[in-house]
């Protein structure tokens, strides 16, 4: 068994785009849930929005800034879609609705019909240039042992993980403010911020969109290594970054930044382990296919366990347990 | 610890499965973990004269990268060539080696092409019409009658499954979201014993049932009892049985692989009622759908135990307090819908065929009908199941089959803006 090959992909995990892009998800999944108490099931829908919205305008020619600006502009039209009927429903009803929904989005671009837009199951590709223009770094290829990169590598990486430590200063901040506090008063009891004059469904709205619109920018730097794949934003990718948010902590700020290292590393590294032990016949019983999913398996035990005995996460504080419900 | 014992049980009814399907030859697993990376890819057919299948006859799958594969039809008619990509084909049946006096309908089209945005699933089905055209065109008026049959039976099956979720939710406040995982074990203890043992369907099917029932008391005896117990919220037992359906989700796959898996079990001759053609296996569904949702009606409302769990769900303390044994009926309902969501997949085994996510891909129309109907409503839960079945084959007759799922979704969507609590909810259900 390779163990420094093992290794150095799993520590290659820790800054990959992948990581920054479902931190940032998790980040955006945490306003909602962690500190307004939303059940939004939907969080697959806003990285799909994120995704389409910088690919296909993109693709028809349109500069970066406007790329960006338009997958942000649709993700607050989706989350507006998405409030209006919902946020004054029970917390559970909310959950069904919003996995309804990124569904539905999901089946929409998928359709043969739009084939020319979305590409239908075939998704999009070829939208790098214009961000790979605007690359400082020379071409080469950068860095040591694992970390060894090439220059668009490098800038993703770059690019993905600034992006996520502003999205976490931002959260700190407003959950410092008065803001925040409100927010997250609506989180523990809905009825007494309202009986303090306070528009509960406007600020339900106002944390809707904002964590949506992160979610959107991490569906961008999700498809910047990769293609767009529609296949790729099932409810699987919602549970993952619900499975990301809680082991960190929801309502914390490093939760979802740790919380996605350790995800993908673990997944990296019971990858390689299981891959090797099977190359060398010390597992018999298993093909590499079928270890593969093992380590979905696992992450729905995980998920589990988490859940019902430390629902606060690694970095939670109990006191701010967010299952109030 | 509790998990274990679950996939221990599985493993053992699921044991026989794993021996006899080989797990199927597929590239590693990319990364991604939503990717999806159980793709046998097959161009298959059944090639038939009428009502004779034709065996002997070969078929050559030829693709842009020098592939070249050919197939012989079997004595079922069936051909299937396994691809590498996700590419351009061209399939061509060779007309010499048809059987005397079978011959193509339209010569010219011995050769069909594989467009490479043609692979929305891992398995594309290429037609070659034999003999004379004994089709009828069909008019509006008919194909809205063979959707509406279409409809009410699928519509039928989300009710047997939509119900045992009403009913947890009623008598314990859970949104199931591993209730798909037990329509799919259904349809796989039955595909095991129907398909691989050789059983007869009716027996399958009644093994399914009491396994299912079995499934859904350990269900609650490993897990959800002792959360109760430990009282955990709502909430975060809605995430468990998230983390549980991943897991057995991915512990089906492991164990029988990513391919669809046809239900071969005899029940697919066609029956002409009026202007519908059905099958008898649909036909036989929807008759033993209606009894059992007939029996489960008489069961909540004319027995004892019916009565009680009515009472539960309507408020637990006070059922309590009238010295109803709350765990108990809790138990009966998890074995009843336990039972019901496997009677289920078999039938949706039966209507469609057999794969890893089928309960799930099935699940948010189950949730939809139960929303639609407001939860913790059995009658409505009936309701919304035939509003949504309806909804999901009628509307093939307006926009494309591959957003019928979509259609019925956002008719959920939209039944909540004006009508929050459901079509037969109850006004206090809405916060």
């Amino acid at each position: 068994m390779d163990w420094g090959n093992i290794f150095g992909n799993a520590v290659g995990e820790l800054i990959s785009p992948t990581t920054a892009a479902y931190a940032l998800a998790a980040i955006g999944l945490g306003i909602h849930f962690g500190y307004t108490g939303l059940l939004n099931f939907g969080q697959a829908a806003f990285l799909l929005i994120g995704a389409y919205g910088f690919a296909i305008p993109t693709l028809a020619g349109a500069p970066l800034v406007v790329a960006v600006l338009c997958a942000i502009l649709c993700s607050v039209i989706f989350a507006f879609i998405l409030g209006i009927p919902t946020l004054r429903l029970r917390a559970d009803y909310l959950a069904i609705v919003t996995i309804a929904a990124a569904e539905v989005v999901r089946y929409v671009v998928t359709t043969t019909g739009l084939t020319d837009f979305t590409g239908a199951a075939n998704g999009l590709s070829g939208f790098k240039g214009t961000f790979a223009a605007i690359n400082p770094i020379p071409q080469g290829t950068y860095g040591f042992g694992p970390f060894t990169y090439s220059a668009y590598d490098w800038w993703v990486r770059i690019v993905g993980w600034v992006i996520v430590i502003l999205a976490s200063v931002l959260v700190f901040l407003l959950m410092r403010s008065p803001w925040g506090r409100v927010v997250k008063g609506i989180r523990e009891d809905e009825d007494a911020v309202r009986s303090l004059g306070k528009n509960v469904y406007s600020y339900k709205m106002q944390s809707l969109v904002l964590g949506g619109v992160l979610g959107s920018v991490a569906g961008i730097i999700f498809i910047l290594p990769r293609a767009v794949q529609p296949a790729n934003y099932t409810t699987g990718l919602t549970f993952f970054i619900w499975t990301i948010m809680l082991l960190g902590g929801a309502a914390t700020i490093f939760g979802p930044i740790i919380g996605s290292m350790i995800f993908w590393v673990v997944l990296s590294l019971t990858q390689g382990i299981l891959y090797g032990a099977i190359e060398s016949g010390a597992i018999g019983f298993l093909s590499t296919t079928q270890a593969g999913q093992v380590r979905f398996i696992l992450v729905g035990v995980a998920l589990m366990l988490l859940v019902i005995f430390r629902p606060q996460g690694i970095f939670g504080n109990k006191k701010e347990l967010s299952f109030s419900v | 610890m509790l998990l274990a014992v679950v996939s221990l049980c599985l493993g053992i009814v699921l044991g026989s499965g794993a021996l006899s399907t080989s797990a199927t030859e597929t590239p590693a697993p990319t990364p991604t973990p939503t990717s999806d990376f159980t793709n046998t890819l097959t161009i298959n057919g059944v090639l038939r004269d009428g009502d004779n299948l034709v065996e002997g006859a070969e078929i050559t799958v030829a693709g842009g990268s020098g592939f070249e594969e050919t197939a012989t039809t079997d004595d079922t008619g069936r051909w299937a060539v396994v691809v590498p990509e996700k590419g351009e084909y061209t399939v061509t049946l060779d007309p010499d080696t048809l059987p005397d006096g079978v011959e193509l309908r339209d010569p010219d089209k011995a050769t069909s092409t594989v467009a490479a945005d043609e692979w929305l699933t891992n398995t594309l089905t290429r037609s070659f019409p034999l003999g004379a055209d004994t089709r009828q065109t069909t008019g509006f008026f008919e194909q809205f009658l063979q959707r509406l049959a279409a409809g009410l039976n699928f519509g039928l099956l989300i009710a047997l499954a939509a119900i045992g979720i009403t009913l947890i939710f009623g008598t314990t406040g859970l949104n199931n979201f591993a209730h798909g995982e037990m329509v799919t074990f259904g349809a796989i203890v039955a595909w095991i014993f129907a398909v691989l043992l050789g059983l007869n369907i009716f027996i399958a099917m009644v093994i399914a049932l009491v396994l299912g029932g079995v499934f859904g008391y350990l269900n609650d005896w490993l897990l959800w009892r002792p959360l109760r117990r430990k009282g955990v919220k709502l909430v975060q037992a809605m995430i468990v049985s998230i983390g549980l359906a991943i897991a057995l989700r991915y512990f089906y796959l492991m164990n029988i692989g990513g391919d669809t898996k046809t239900m071969s079990v005899g029940l697919s001759d066609a029956v002409v009622l009026g202007p519908v053609r059905i099958t008898t296996g649909s036909l036989l569904s929807m008759v033993i759908s209606v009894v059992v949702l007939l029996l489960v009606g008489l069961f909540l409302t004319r027995t004892r135990i019916g009565k009680a769990t009515r009472a539960v769900s309507d408020n637990p303390s006070l059922a309590a307090a009238s010295g109803i044994d709350v765990d108990r009926i809790i138990r009966i309902v998890w074995v009843i819908a336990g039972a019901l969501a496997a009677l289920a997949g078999v039938m949706l085994a039966l209507y469609r065929q057999v794969s890893w996510d089928m309960g799930f891909q099935v699940l948010l129309l189950m949730f939809a009908a139960v929303t639609l109907g407001g939860l913790g409503s059995a009658y409505g839960a009936l309701v919304g199941s035939i509003v949504v079945g309806l909804f999901v084959e009628l509307s093939t007759l307006f926009i494309p089959p591959d957003l019928k799922y979509a259609a019925a979704l956002v008719v959920l969507i939209v039944v909540l803006l004006v009508r929050p609590q459901g079509i037969l909810g109850r006004k206090e259900r809405i916060g």
